[in-house]
């Protein structure tokens, strides 16, 4: 530990920047000195130091506006004021400022090594926080939305914009189209990031469920409440509440969820205590929630307090570009998690999935390229790997040329080239099939 | 090659068989010949009468000059309170990997905190502070392990926590050398 800590002295006293300097090389730390604040500012230009030690008192610029300037400089060093007695309500004003400590000259031993130890402690236990807080950023990633098509870069540049606010933002897209990653990419994006995401799918809960799993409840409350319970939005406190398929929620919880919406604040079922709770709301649907107002399905004041930011995630199949990426993504995050080599996937099947519906969005994509990497061969994806059942809609193809050439293609890949299990298939004999191979160039991929 | 000889240079008065028996032992830790010589410093330059201490960093580069002998490494052992300017005092001091140490036995006594005298334990610490300054010639930082001898001490109390030996890795820092 000592041997990383860095350690710069600012004193015009040579004979006080020597001693220090020799002190605390005996100890291991890395140290530099500066004779005034001018050259030490100059040297925080160009490097960080963990520790800096600067007198009170120099000619010049004195310590206590070298610190006003280090932290203008957004530096995290620890500063500690070296003071003569006369200056101790000098050092209680750097101390207001934001220095770390002072210490009295001359110092006994014994002051220092505390001094700088107690440093030390907080350099690590800061560098620990950085890294936990790096942990759990990279655990919610806004990479894991993985695209490269206009739509998905318009929902990334949507993310980035309402992440810094507190506004509420309904998420609407199809099923399976990555709803809930958006709430986590803002949520994980936002100054709330260090408090927790609470989901919670509405859809999955009857009413009084419901009503129990986002208010809590008290022991007694009804028949099997035999503890008190904290509800979700007392465990969102400081984060974020994810509510998702909201459009299924009775009109009793419409009304409920509005109160708590303007009120930040709600009873436990059974209780009679208020509890406020600090959270921000994003909700998803896959239904059109303004038709559901003009039905009068939908409350109409819930629906403008909810919808301040709408992000919509287009279906798979207007993204088309986005579908290689994914597949890409989803051989790596399945190969690794299975302990596998990665594998590839053959351009005929990948052609056949660009073409495809997708009914179920990234989602059954997802399940796809899982299902292909547990049964294929371990080598590449091919085309009979692929659930596709549907008939594929092509309107690219014009010419029956072309359709036959396809048709013979998808065939050939099925039955692995084998000529004559695929002619069988194809009801000709091997001698027009090889013509037709021929005829279309047609080559099997290595 | 040349032999590496550490010189311990003897300050002020001090028993014959007190510098002997020191000697004995630094010999003993850094297996090079030790030769004690006597110096009569005139310590008034170094003296400050308003902390009514003398300068340790001054005598530090002081003392170089003094012995008659050859020597690698070479300490000055004092009986006077020493000090740095920035530190109310100091038991030794060395230059990191140079040649240069100090240090003094008044702190050592027990009489100074109202104890009775215990001239073994004086030497005990003696001995402790003058390898562990010595060390720091020899170029060994601070070392975190309890019994090291080249472990920090603010306190007399500390030195008699720990050994008169190396731990194991500044043991094997020093033989590498």
């Amino acid at each position: 530990m000592a041997e990383k800590i860095s350690i710069l002295i600012v004193d015009d006293e040579e004979s006080v920047r020597d001693s220090l300097l020799n002190w605390f090389i005996e100890d291991g730390y890395s140290v530099e000195c500066a004779e005034n604040a001018k050259a030490a500012l100059h040297l925080l230009e160009d490097r960080e130091f963990d520790i800096i030690l600067a007198d009170i008192k120099m000619p010049g610029m004195d310590g206590m506006e070298m610190h006003r300037r280090i932290r203008a400089l957004n530096r995290d060093s620890i500063v500690i004021i070296m003071t003569a007695f006369a200056s101790v309500d000098t050092a209680v004003q750097a101390l207001k400022d934001g220095a770390f400590d002072y210490i009295t000259k001359p110092f006994d031993p014994d002051d220092l090594s505390h001094l700088i130890r107690n440093a030390a402690a907080q350099i690590s236990l800061k560098s620990e926080n950085e890294t936990l807080k790096k942990r759990v950023t990279s655990l919610e990633n806004i990479d894991d939305l993985i695209g490269k098509s206009e739509a998905i870069r318009q929902v990334l540049k949507q993310i980035e914009n309402v992440a810094q606010s507190n506004s509420s933002v309904i998420i609407t897209g199809e099923s399976g189209t990555g709803k809930e990653l958006v709430a986590r990419a803002i949520h994980a994006n936002s100054p709330r990031r260090y408090f927790p995401m609470i989901s919670v799918h509405c859809g999955a809960l009857t009413e009084s469920l419901l009503e129990s799993e986002l208010f809590g409840h008290e022991k007694g409350a009804f028949t099997g409440a035999t503890f008190n319970r904290k509800g979700r939005f007392e465990m969102a406190d400081g984060g974020t509440i994810f509510l998702d398929e909201i459009a299924t929620i009775s009109p009793k919880m419409q009304i409920e969820l509005l109160r708590v919406l303007e009120t930040k604040s709600f009873v436990r079922v059974g209780g009679n205590k208020e509890i406020t709770s600090d959270f921000r709301v994003i909700c998803a649907t896959n239904r059109d929630l303004s038709s559901m107002v003009k039905n009068g399905t939908f409350r109409e004041d819930l629906f403008y307090r909810l919808n301040v930011v709408n992000i919509n995630i287009p279906p798979l199949r207007e993204r088309v570009d986005d579908i290689p990426l994914l597949v890409n993504h989803f051989i790596g995050k399945y190969c690794t998690s299975m302990s596998r080599d990665l594998i590839t996937i053959e351009p005929a099947a990948l052609r056949h999935l660009e073409r495809f519906e997708f009914p179920g969005n990234v989602r059954e994509l997802e399940n796809m390229i899982e299902r292909a990497i547990v049964i294929g061969n371990g080598r590449e994806i091919r085309l009979k790997d692929l659930p596709l059942g549907r008939e594929v809609a092509d309107t690219t193809l014009e010419s029956l040329d072309e359709v036959e050439k396809r048709h013979i293609e998808q065939i050939l890949a099925k039955y692995d080239w084998n000529v004559s299990r695929s002619a069988r298939a194809l009801n000709v004999d091997r001698v027009t099939l090889y013509n037709k191979i021929r005829k279309y160039g047609l080559k099997q991929q290595k | 090659m040349e032999e590496k000889r550490i010189i311990l240079l003897s300050c002020g008065s001090f028993e014959r068989e007190f510098l002997k028996r020191i000697s004995g032992e630094v010999e003993a830790s850094f297996r090079h010949p030790v030769v004690t010589e006597e110096c009569h410093l005139d310590l008034s330059p170094f003296y400050n009468p308003a902390r009514r201490q003398y300068d340790g960093d001054r005598l530090l580069h002081q003392i170089p000059g003094c012995p008659k002998t050859e020597y690698t490494k070479i300490i000055g052992l004092f009986r006077v309170d020493l000090y740095i300017p920035i530190l109310t005092y100091i038991f030794g001091q060395a230059i990191l990997g140079q040649k240069t140490a100090v240090a003094s036995v008044y702190r050592l006594r027990n009489e100074l905190y109202g104890l009775k005298p215990d001239e073994e334990l004086l030497l005990s610490r003696t001995v402790k502070e003058v390898v562990h300054e010595l060390g720091h010639t020899f170029g060994l930082i601070h070392c975190h392990s309890m019994t090291c001898v080249m472990r920090s001490s603010t306190y007399v109390e500390e030195i008699d926590l720990k050994d008169t030996l190396f731990c194991p890795r500044c043991r094997a820092l020093l033989d590498n050398q």
